[in-house]
C-alpha cells in the first residue's frame, strides 16, 4: 500500500489534490482512498489529507501516520516541527519551494541520501498557467512523474472529471509544463517498495 | 461501474435513483455535501423533485413529515445539533407512522463543540421510534439507502440511515453505484395508504387519551421488532439484484473456534479488520458488525456470540454516569443466552468507547483492546483513548482504579 500525506493551507487545494490523486488511481484500476482532516476550515490554516493507493480493496479508515510520501504545498510549513512525524526512513518529500531541491534538502533534512527531498516552484507556475496561486495540480504532475506509480494522463483524465473550459485548459497546460520540470522515475523504488 | 466518489456525492445520486418528490434538508457539517449534491442534480435536471430549502432543522423534519402525509416519498439528512433540533418531530414521524428515509451523517454531540464524528447523535434518537442501520462503508451506505426506501414503505416506518461523517462522508473511495433500471426493479412507486386526500379527509396527530395511548405505543413496539424480517429481505433481495450484500441484521467474520468477539457499528469495522490481520500474533477474534441497531436484533446476536468467552462492545458514544449504550443492551440480550445443559453461559462484557469527537482510531487499538481484556472479570466501562496526563488529578475522576491506572 502506498500511504501518501499531502500539507498545505485552506485555500490551497489541499482536499481536491488528495481527491485528484484518489481518483487518478482508481481510474487506473487501484483501490484508493482519500479524505481530508479538517480543522478548524479557514483559508491559510495548516491543512492536511491522506491517500491510499493499493491493489486490494483499503479497509482502514486511520489517518496516515506513517506516509511512504509527503507533498507540502508551503515550504513555511516545513517550519512546523512535526511535518515530517512519521515519515518512512526510505519516504520522499515533494515541497513547493523556489529553492533548489539540494538547498532545500539541505536546509529541511537531516539526511545526505540523494533525491529525498525534490522542490518544484508550483506557486510560481500556477500563478503563469492559471493566474492563480494554487500550487496542487502542478504538485501531483511532478508527483506522478517521480513515482511513476501512474501515467501523467491518468491525472489529466481525473482532471476532466473535476474541471471544465478554461480552468481545465489552463490546468492541462499547468500540469504538462511542472511534469516537463522533474526527472523520470526519481522515486519509482519506493512506490515500487 | 465503480466510480471514484466521495461519500456525500454517492449518497446523493442514489438518494436521486429512489426518486423522491420531496427533499426537504438544512445544511450542517459534516451532512453538507449530500445536500449540495442533490441541490446540484435537482439544479442540472438530472433529478426530478421538489427541493425546499428550509430555515432550520425543525422545519426541515416537519416539511418532510406533512409531504410524506399527503404520499409523497421523501428524504432528509442532518447531523449532531441537527438531530437534536429535529427530534420532537423526529418521534412524531415514526409515533404517526409515516415511513421516510433519512441519513445521519454521524457527528459529535456539543458541547464541547465539535465538528467531528462520534455517534452520540443518533443514539440520542435511538428511542424515537426509527429504524436505525449503521453503515461501515460507503458502498453500504449506497445499498443501505436504496434499501432503507423499500423497508420503510413495507413497514410504515422512518428509517435513519446512520454514516460516520467525514470518515464515510468526506472520503473518496471507489463506489458503485447502481443503474436505475435496478432501483426500479427494486423499488416501486410509493403508495401510502393512510395518505392525506382533501376528498377524503381525515385528521392524523390529534390527541390520544389514555384509553388508546398504550395500544399507540404497543403497536409501534411491535411494528419494530416485526421489522427485523423485512431488514433480512431487503438486504436478500438486493444482494439477488445487486450480488452484494449490505449485511443484514448484523455479519460475523472470523474464525468459527474464535473465544473473542468484537461488536462494532459503522465505519470502525474495516480498521479493526485489517488490524486483525496485522496483529495475527493476538488470539482468534470474531468480528460483529451490528448493521441494525432499531430493531435490535436478539437472536442474531445470542447466534453471533454462541461460545464466546470474551465480547467487547466498541461504542461511539456514552451514557455519562452510565458508561455503554449498546454495551447495556447486550447485556439485556445475551441475558437469556445457555449452554447444552441448560446452564447460563455468557461472555464477559467489556465496554470501550473510542474515537469520540473524532479522535482518529489507529490499527493499533486493536492490540490495545486485547490487551484490556486480558482480566479475570469484564472490564468495567472506560474510553479507551483517553490520555488522562491530560487531565489535572481533580478531573481524573474519584474511581481510585483509574487514579492508579494514572500512576
Amino acid at each position: 500500500m502506498i500511504e501518501v500525506r499531502i500539507h498545505g493551507r485552506g485555500g490551497q487545494g489541499n482536499v481536491v489534490a488528495a481527491y485528484l490523486l484518489a481518483t487518478a488511481a482508481i481510474d487506473e484500476g487501484w483501490y484508493a482512498q482519500a479524505f481530508p482532516a479538517f480543522g478548524a476550515e479557514r483559508r491559510g490554516a495548516p491543512v492536511i489529507a491522506f491517500v491510499r493507493i493499493d491493489h486490494e480493496p483499503i479497509r482502514r479508515r486511520c489517518q496516515v501516520a506513517a506516509p511512504d510520501f509527503l507533498i507540502i504545498q508551503d515550504a513555511a510549513l516545513m517550519n512546523i516541527p512535526s511535518i515530517t512525524d512519521g515519515l518512512k526512513p526510505d519516504g520522499n518529500i515533494l515541497l513547493n519551494a523556489t529553492d533548489n531541491s539540494s538547498e532545500a534538502s539541505s536546509a529541511h533534512t537531516d539526511t545526505e541520501a540523494d533525491n529525498r527531498l525534490v522542490t518544484l516552484p508550483a506557486t510560481q507556475l500556477a500563478q503563469h498557467y492559471l493566474g492563480r496561486p494554487v500550487p496542487n495540480t502542478a504538485l501531483l504532475s511532478a508527483f506522478l512523474k517521480l513515482t511513476d506509480i501512474l501515467p501523467q494522463n491518468s491525472l489529466i483524465q481525473s482532471l476532466e472529471e473535476r474541471f471544465k473550459g478554461d480552468l481545465l485548459d489552463k490546468n492541462i497546460a499547468l500540469v504538462k509544463a511542472a511534469a516537463e520540470r522533474i526527472p523520470n522515475n526519481l522515486w519509482k523504488q519506493t512506490a515500487n517498495a | 461501474m465503480r466510480k471514484a466518489l466521495e461519500g456525500s456525492q454517492a449518497i446523493a445520486q442514489t438518494v436521486a435513483l429512489c426518486r423522491p418528490q420531496v427533499v426537504a434538508a438544512y445544511p450542517i457539517t459534516p451532512q453538507t455535501h449530500i445536500v449540495e449534491n442533490i441541490a446540484k442534480l435537482v439544479a442540472d435536471g438530472k433529478m426530478d423533485c421538489e427541493l425546499v430549502s428550509v430555515e432550520s432543522e425543525f422545519s426541515a423534519a416537519s416539511l418532510v413529515l406533512g409531504a410524506a402525509s399527503a404520499g409523497s416519498r421523501t428524504y432528509t439528512a442532518s447531523a449532531s445539533q441537527g438531530i437534536l433540533l429535529m427530534s420532537e418531530v423526529l418521534y412524531n414521524i415514526a409515533g404517526l407512522r409515516v415511513p421516510m428515509v433519512m441519513t445521519c451523517a454521524n457527528r459529535a454531540i456539543s458541547a464541547p463543540l465539535s465538528i467531528w464524528n462520534d455517534q452520540q447523535d443518533s443514539m440520542a434518537v435511538r428511542d424515537a421510534g426509527w429504524i436505525q442501520l449503521y453503515c461501515a462503508d460507503n458502498q453500504e451506505a449506497v445499498d443501505t439507502t436504496i434499501q432503507a426506501y423499500r423497508i420503510a414503505e413495507a413497514t410504515e416506518l422512518p428509517v435513519m440511515v446512520c454514516m460516520d461523517g467525514f470518515t464515510l462522508t468526506h472520503t473518496l473511495e471507489p463506489i458503485d453505484i447502481p443503474e436505475q433500471t435496478m432501483v426500479d426493479a427494486y423499488l416501486p412507486p410509493f403508495s401510502y395508504k393512510r395518505a392525506l386526500d382533501s376528498a377524503n379527509p381525515i385528521s392524523v396527530g390529534t390527541l390520544v387519551s389514555p384509553d388508546y395511548f398504550p395500544e399507540a405505543r404497543h403497536a409501534h413496539h411491535h411494528a419494530l421488532l416485526d421489522s427485523l424480517d423485512e431488514i433480512v429481505a431487503a438486504d436478500n433481495d438486493w444482494q439477488a439484484l445487486s450480488t452484494r450484500t449490505a449485511g443484514g441484521l448484523l455479519s460475523v467474520d472470523g474464525a468459527e473456534d474464535a473465544r473473542i468477539g468484537i461488536i462494532t457499528l459503522g465505519s470502525i469495522y474495516g480498521t479493526l479488520s485489517e488490524a486483525r490481520d496485522e496483529y495475527s500474533d493476538l488470539p482468534a477474534t470474531k468480528l460483529i458488525k451490528l448493521r441494525a441497531y432499531r430493531p435490535f436484533p436478539v437472536e442474531a446476536l445470542r447466534i453471533a456470540c454462541t461460545g464466546l468467552t470474551d465480547l467487547v462492545v466498541l461504542e461511539r458514544a456514552l451514557s455519562p454516569g452510565f458508561g455503554g449504550i449498546v454495551s447495556s443492551e447486550v447485556h439485556a440480550a445475551l441475558a437469556g443466552m445457555t449452554d447444552m445443559a441448560g446452564k447460563a453461559k455468557l461472555p464477559k462484557i467489556h465496554s470501550f468507547a473510542v474515537g469520540l469527537g473524532g479522535r482518529d482510531i489507529p490499527l493499533q487499538i486493536y492490540r490495545t483492546l486485547h490487551q484490556q481484556i486480558d482480566v479475570t472479570e469484564p472490564r468495567p466501562f472506560t474510553i479507551i483513548d483517553v490520555e488522562l496526563d491530560k487531565l489535572s488529578v481533580e478531573d481524573i475522576g474519584i474511581d481510585k482504579s483509574s487514579r492508579e491506572v494514572n500512576k
